[in-house]
């Protein structure tokens, strides 16, 4: 009785959460050009798709900054947290206050406080802007999650390997970095999905001409949105769910001790 | 090591998209540079962009703004460097006014003259004393879209967006100009007024209609009309027959107390990086077949006599609603810039509106 | 590490001192400035009129509705998820991570296709005979846009505490007497709140400061401080009042950052 309860709740929650993504999906099979009537069914949103030309180079924009943004922050920010551990408690506290900060302010002030900065630089307003821009708020979640790998780390391993001759860098990427992958590649997933569904601050750092999905469908949404649009974001989520499940399926063999939790 | 693995592939995923996508995604512009134009939303043929940029081997960055109060601090900061962009008459003067605008070179651009009637440019003077600085682009008033079938008694007047009949069924214009000059003209005064007793009565008008408005929009007022989401919107006259190609029971009134002529004009800016290449692209927009293709697409009345006189549907050409013949409306106005101050005054009393 | 790791931190010192240190200086400096530049108090104090006051005392109400109720709907879920025993941590993790690839402006946008008046829902309760709801363009709206794009930020946190919870802590409580309720109070819930500090940071601070949800699910009509920000800079270009009033909205910003560094030292309610 109380397992149906948990399931039923359990279910309220997801259609919660997935009825507006369903809608979105059903939308982009939609005949009529309007949200607000049905006019059967149809693949032409899809075709029609691929001839969109601003709807492609927002696709292109929106992936290219979230990639290298990702990378960019992906690296700076695994340095850090080496540096990190290398620092006296007092600033390194410091250091992971600052970090926290473009993570617990509003997104808005953070998007204003770099318009004014770039505006006070006399940058020309473009990718560059919104790149330098996704780069500072994807560090943090970088950090945050390689940080707990690295306090686990036995530094007495990376130690050993400097003794037996190898040098920093050799005993860095041969002895400390395999442990940190899987905390920095999470970081990465982290920060490009962060990077690819931002707004909020890409609104205020981008330039003309230049847009993200998220601005090209803030655009839309004030003169009517284009069901191309739906089509999009359906295509996307479908490609990282079926992903999602391939991977899930995999072999049960794969699952290592280290991930069960109790 | 499943959780390394399942981000290991959705890392790969990641990063195959862009590769995959931006190929088809970037195109390349011509030898002859770039020109950046901040135009309206859906203001223009996508395909004459594209023939501009074949013709001439310039590339066109296009960039769209909704209102003109949301384009002017993007070009007064001067984060974004755009070449030419499209303000209605009050931002013009108030553009000059800031000394923002380039004078134009009306010998590089020789079918402004030409083709667009000299009526229009008679007009601009009001913003553009001398005709230095802007060329018209399109043309119209301000007035009331209603649903036929949503309404007792056909619309004819501002007042009728204040009956608590079509409550929740009212689209007001969210921007500050347009929102005022239903108020004061529904109250009879200027829509360019300073005084404070009639801006006091203006606003209270507005917080007074507030509960019965179902949205204020700006863009969005035509699909919401054309999908029957509401009865009465407030809307700009050329989306009258793009709206009632797609829903006959649209119709489209100029009410009785008088309303807005607008124009909107082409300027160019007078730190445009690009300011040869924004001479061409506004006389390749006043040729009178692209004016044609832009009137076709966008459907607000073109100033260019020379693209009218190519309209093949005789019923467009004659047509009242397209072409309308002013002299037949009583008080009608057009927005003049009010002054930094005036400026303020109606936004802190539009916030006022908002917030309420 | 070795101390010779000190120099590998210049990197990150340097970008954040430049992208995140310069840049809150600078609002600072718009803040607490006029337009000639010399320094004043009133973009501050402009809060108080009642316009800017009435927009941040709904902003600070809708957030906070909106938080309580993700806490609600995040605990009982967040512990069902815990108990589940499905060794799929980063599972459930992805499962609520994977909106985010729908973009948010469209999943907002969808409910406005589900809620509005010949919308979805209520195309569906006329099937059924049951009354319309009728809250598109109401606070009631903006409550649920929030509660739907920051619940993922709220059941994270508290599942990653809750399935830390040692299962030898619960199985001693039981032991020694306790009942569920009793074992729940005494037990689970103190022990969950680095994971309830960091779920409410993350609901609350972007509930209060959005101005896309306000815009998209309340039409225009709903003014909330993040409008009001957003608008002086886009429309209104009074940067300065923006920045004095965007000051006053880090004053809340920073008492949830000084709340969850007390309750929560060691960073275990993290969402990852």
């Amino acid at each position: 009785m109380k397992n149906t309860a948990k399931k039923i709740y359990i279910a309220f929650i997801f259609l919660f959460l997935y009825a507006p993504i369903a809608t979105l999906m059903v939308l982009s099979f939609n005949a009529s050009k309007t949200r607000a009537k049905w006019g059967g069914f149809t693949f032409h949103w899809y075709s029609r798709l691929f001839q969109n030309r601003e709807i492609l180079e927002a696709l292109g924009n929106t992936l290219l900054i979230a990639v290298i943004s990702a990378f960019v922050a992906t690296v700076i920010g695994t340095i850090a947290c080496v540096a990190m551990t290398g620092m006296q408690k007092r600033s390194r506290a410091i250091l992971m206050g600052i970090t926290n900060i473009p993570m617990l302010n509003a997104e808005i002030v953070t998007g204003i406080s770099l318009m004014l900065l770039f505006i006070s630089m006399g940058l020309r307003f473009g990718l560059g802007t919104i790149l330098l821009s996704h780069i500072t708020f994807n560090i943090p979640y970088v950090i945050l999650s390689v940080m707990p790998r690295m306090k686990q780390l036995n530094p007495s391993t990376y130690e050993a390997a400097l003794d037996l001759g190898a040098s920093h860098v050799t005993a860095f990427f041969k002895v400390v970095f395999p442990d940190l992958l899987p905390g920095i590649l999470s970081g990465f997933l982290m920060a490009f999905t962060m990077s690819l569904d931002d707004f909020i601050i890409t609104h205020f750092t981008k330039g003309a001409g230049v847009d993200t999905l998220s601005t090209k469908i803030y655009t839309e949404v004030k003169k009517g949105i284009k069901p191309e649009m739906y089509a999009l974001s359906t295509l996307i989520f479908v490609t990282v769910l079926l992903l999602l499940l391939l991977i899930n399926m995999a072999p049960a063999k794969n699952r290592a001790p280290k991930n069960i939790q109790k | 090591m499943k959780k390394r693995n399942k981000i290991a592939a959705l890392t790969i995923l990641a990063l195959s998209l862009p590769i995959a996508l931006t190929g088809c995604g970037s195109s390349q512009g011509g030898d002859n540079g770039q020109v950046i134009v901040y135009n309206w939303g859906e203001y223009i043929d996508p395909d004459t962009i594209e023939m501009f940029e074949e013709e001439t081997g310039i590339k066109v960055v296009y960039d769209e703004f909704e209102t003109n109060e949301i384009m002017y601090p993007k070009v007064e900061s001067g984060a974004a460097s755009y070449d030419v962009v499209c303000p209605s008459d009050y931002m013009i003067s108030k553009m000059i006014a800031n000394d923002m605008l380039a004078p134009l070179n009306f010998d590089n651009i020789p079918n402004a003259r030409k083709n667009i009637g000299a009526q229009y440019f008679e007009q601009s003077q009001s913003f553009d004393p001398d005709n230095l600085y802007s060329i018209p682009y399109c043309w119209g008033t301000v007035g009331i879209l209603y649903n036929k079938t949503m309404v007792e008694e056909p619309i004819t007047s501002w007042a009728q967006l204040w009956d608590e009949k079509y409550a929740d069924n009212i689209l007001m214009q969210d921007s500050v100009r347009d929102a005022f000059m239903v108020a004061e003209k529904m109250n009879g005064f200027s829509m360019n007024t300073l005084d404070s007793a009639e801006l006091e009565t203006a606003k209270n008008s507005l917080i007074e209609q507030k509960p019965l408005v179902q949205a204020y929009v700006i863009d969005q007022v035509r699909d919401k009309m054309i999908g029957g989401e509401a009865a009465i919107g407030v809307i700009y006259s050329g989306e009258a027959i793009y709206t009632q190609r797609e829903n006959p029971d649209l119709e489209y009134v100029v009410p009785e107390e008088g309303t807005n002529v607008w124009i909107d004009s082409w300027v160019i800016l007078k730190d445009a990086p690009n300011k040869e290449n924004a001479e061409k692209f506004i006389d390749f927009m006043c040729r009178d077949d692209i004016a044609l293709m832009n009137f076709e697409y966008i459907t607000y009345s073109t100033p260019n006599d020379a693209a009218r006189a190519l309209i093949e549907d005789e019923s467009i050409k004659n047509s009242n609603i397209a072409f309308p013949d002013l002299s037949q409306y009583q008080n009608l106005e057009t927005y003049v810039y009010l002054g930094e101050d005036g400026d303020s005054l109606y936004n802190a009393l539009w916030k006022e509106v908002k917030s309420n | 590490m070795t101390s010779k790791n000190k120099w590998l931190s210049t990197p990150y010192v340097l970008w954040s001192v430049m992208f995140i240190i310069i840049p809150l200086c600078m609002i600072f400096y718009y803040g607490l400035t006029d337009k000639t530049g010399s320094f004043t108090l009133e973009n501050i104090t402009a809060i108080a009129t009642a316009e800017h006051a009435k927009a941040l005392w709904l902003s600070l109400l809708l957030s906070l509705v909106s938080t309580v109720i993700c806490f609600l709907l995040a605990y009982p879920l967040a512990m069902i998820l815990s108990n589940m025993k499905v060794n799929q941590h980063s599972f459930i993790i992805l499962i609520f991570i994977l909106p985010m690839w729908m973009n948010f402006l469209l999943r907002t946008l969808a409910w406005q296709t589900l809620l509005e008046k010949s919308g979805v829902i209520n195309s569906v309760l006329n099937f059924l005979h049951l009354p319309n709801i009728n809250i598109i363009n109401t606070p009631y709206a903006i409550i649920l846009g929030m509660v739907y794009n920051f619940l993922p930020f709220m059941v994270l946190p508290l599942y990653n505490v809750l399935s830390k919870i040692d299962e030898n802590v619960l199985n001693a409580s039981r032991d020694l007497g306790a009942n569920s309720i009793h074992t729940f109070f005494r037990i689970i819930l103190p022990l969950s709140i680095p994971g309830i500090i960091s779920g409410i940071t993350m609901v609350f601070v972007p509930a209060l400061t959005t101005f896309v949800i306000s815009t998209l699910l309340g039409g225009s009509k709903i003014l909330l401080i993040g409008n009001v920000i957003e608008q002086e800079f886009t429309q209104a270009s009074n940067w300065h009042l923006g920045s004095g009033l965007s000051i006053v909205l880090m004053i809340f910003i920073i008492l949830n950052m000084i709340a969850s560094a007390v309750f929560d030292k060691e960073g275990e309610g993290s969402m990852l």
